[in-house]
């Protein structure tokens, strides 16, 4: 088989300067770790940290069947979002399993659903497979963007600095566009890491620039190492881990996404509706290692010997300095449980999530 | 990277110090340096017997999880317990500090010299 070349963000020669380690994600070649995933780690969680994540891809819903068409796809009701707000949703097939996981985005005119890189032509091919019957124009114009995400407590004070966007007014989950440093940005207040911050799409021309004067800024160049520690700390999905095609939104816990009386049928809708009916097959848990012993994407979980679950993402959290992670297991499951690592039993304990919540001022 | 003359290496990156029939495992520079911050270290038990090609434990980082081999055979007499609260002297100073295990042992089969690491090291770059 032909091997793919790898992509590349216009970032590449950025990430290659400041000394990333490079490897291969999703299709493109993505910095995993500048310093060191600790260091970058601590840099979001205390100060700032910048990511690229021009991987991701954005998809245009435009015409005058735009807004049903979105409905139709994915769980959240989207007709509740106001123009500037951006909703989480899960995207399901019609069994309920999940195609991925995206971020919807209420232009005036259109929509932009933000999807994971590795499920892009996928994505893609599921929109354009159920909305056939509609007037709408589905537009992969991830090419045209590269994104940025400012991250961690300085980051409003960094960004403030380069923008007369009004930051102090753009609540959580809120977008304005505008400019940052004179370059046209959609500025969003998003983020995967449980910190105050920004993601920016920007015109690929502009990453560059726009890269060195925040770093210049004093924000850390922070790698895909770092973003997924943080994320797991803030308790939050990552499609391929928690989210796949074998479970549901509701099953890996993001059911605050789903609106299951919304108006216009959504794919699985029915299927999600009889779960929700008879129960979950599974359910997710954050628990913490008590044992000696870090538990690991697919690691058994067992009671009395017996394997109950799996385990979907495990770390030695930065932050609390212990061994936490995310696992599927059986709906009857107690908060007390073993993890298998290595073949070792090594006892868990189920516990609330996230794992890590900031400090509101 | 590192790889100093008097130890003898493996294909997957340990490295062994032999003094008399007692053999100092640890993992290279360069290993370290490819996982990244290491948090957690699993040792074998001392008494263990290993035979060379045994996975005997595991060195973590926060993103990645790399096996460890017995470089040779041989009884393991002991173990570096102060990496259990301290696993970032592997990063710090693998060659010294960072040592995982020592083996009694007479088995020198199959070890790779210094000069024949550094070759395999820039081939695999």
């Amino acid at each position: 088989m032909a091997e793919e070349a790898l992509k590349r963000t216009p970032l590449y020669d950025e990430h290659k300067e400041a000394g990333a380690r490079l490897v291969p994600f999703a299709g493109w070649e993505m910095p995993v770790q500048y310093e060191g995933v600790k260091a970058e780690h601590e840099a979001v969680r205390t100060r700032a940290g910048l990511f690229d994540v021009s991987h991701m891809g954005e998809v245009v819903f435009r015409g005058p069947d735009a807004e049903r068409a979105v409905q139709r796809l994915v769980t959240r009701d989207v007709s509740r979002l106001e123009t500037g707000q951006v909703g989480y949703a899960a995207v399901c097939y019609e069994d309920g399993g999940t195609v991925d996981d995206v971020l919807v985005y209420k232009n005036p005119d259109d929509f932009l659903v933000v999807v994971n890189a590795a499920n892009r032509d996928k994505d893609v091919a599921h929109f354009r497979e159920h909305t056939g019957d509609l007037e709408v124009e589905i537009s992969d114009e991830s090419d045209d963007w590269a994104l940025l995400a400012l991250q961690g407590p300085e980051a409003a004070g960094i960004l403030g600095n380069l923008t007369d966007a009004d930051l102090t007014g753009l609540k959580y989950y809120r977008y304005v566009v505008g400019e940052v440093d004179g370059f046209y940005a959609v500025i969003s207040r998003t983020g995967y890491t449980g910190e105050d911050g920004f993601e920016l799409y920007v015109r690929p021309a502009a990453a560059a620039p726009l890269w060195c004067r925040l770093v210049e800024a004093g924000a850390a160049p922070a790698g895909l190492g770092a973003r997924d520690t943080l994320r797991l700390e803030a308790g939050m999905c990552l499609y391929g881990n928690e989210l796949d095609e074998e479970t549901t939104p509701l099953e890996a816990g993001i059911g605050f996404a789903v609106h299951l009386d919304k108006e216009e049928e959504f794919v699985g809708q029915g299927a999600l509706r009889r779960q929700k009916g008879e129960g979950p097959r599974k359910k997710l848990v954050g628990f913490k290692v008590e044992g000696r012993g870090i538990a690991r994407h697919e690691h058994p979980v067992a009671v009395g010997g017996e394997t109950v679950g799996t385990v979907t993402s495990g770390t030695q959290s930065p932050t609390l300095g212990e061994a936490i992670g995310l696992a599927l297991v059986a709906p009857g499951v107690e908060d007390s449980f073993d993890v298998v690592i290595r073949d070792r039993l090594v006892p868990a304990r189920a516990v609330p999530l996230p794992f890590y919540k900031r400090e509101k001022e | 990277m590192s790889v100093p003359g008097d130890l003898q290496y493996t294909k997957s990156h340990e490295w062994v110090r032999v003094e008399g029939d007692v053999a100092t495992v640890g993992i290279t520079e360069h290993a370290q340096d490819e996982l990244g911050d290491v948090v957690f270290v699993e040792l074998p038990e001392q008494g263990a017997t290993l035979e060379a090609g045994d996975s005997f434990g595991a060195v973590e980082s926060v993103k990645a999880v790399s096996d460890l081999y017995a470089p040779v055979g041989g009884e393991v007499v002991e173990v570096n317990g102060a990496l259990e609260n301290n696993p970032e002297k592997i990063n710090e100073d693998p060659y010294g500090e960072g040592w995982i295990l020592k083996l009694q042992t007479s088995d020198r089969a199959d070890l790779l010299s210094a000069a024949e690491y550094e070759k395999l090291l820039e081939e695999e770059s």
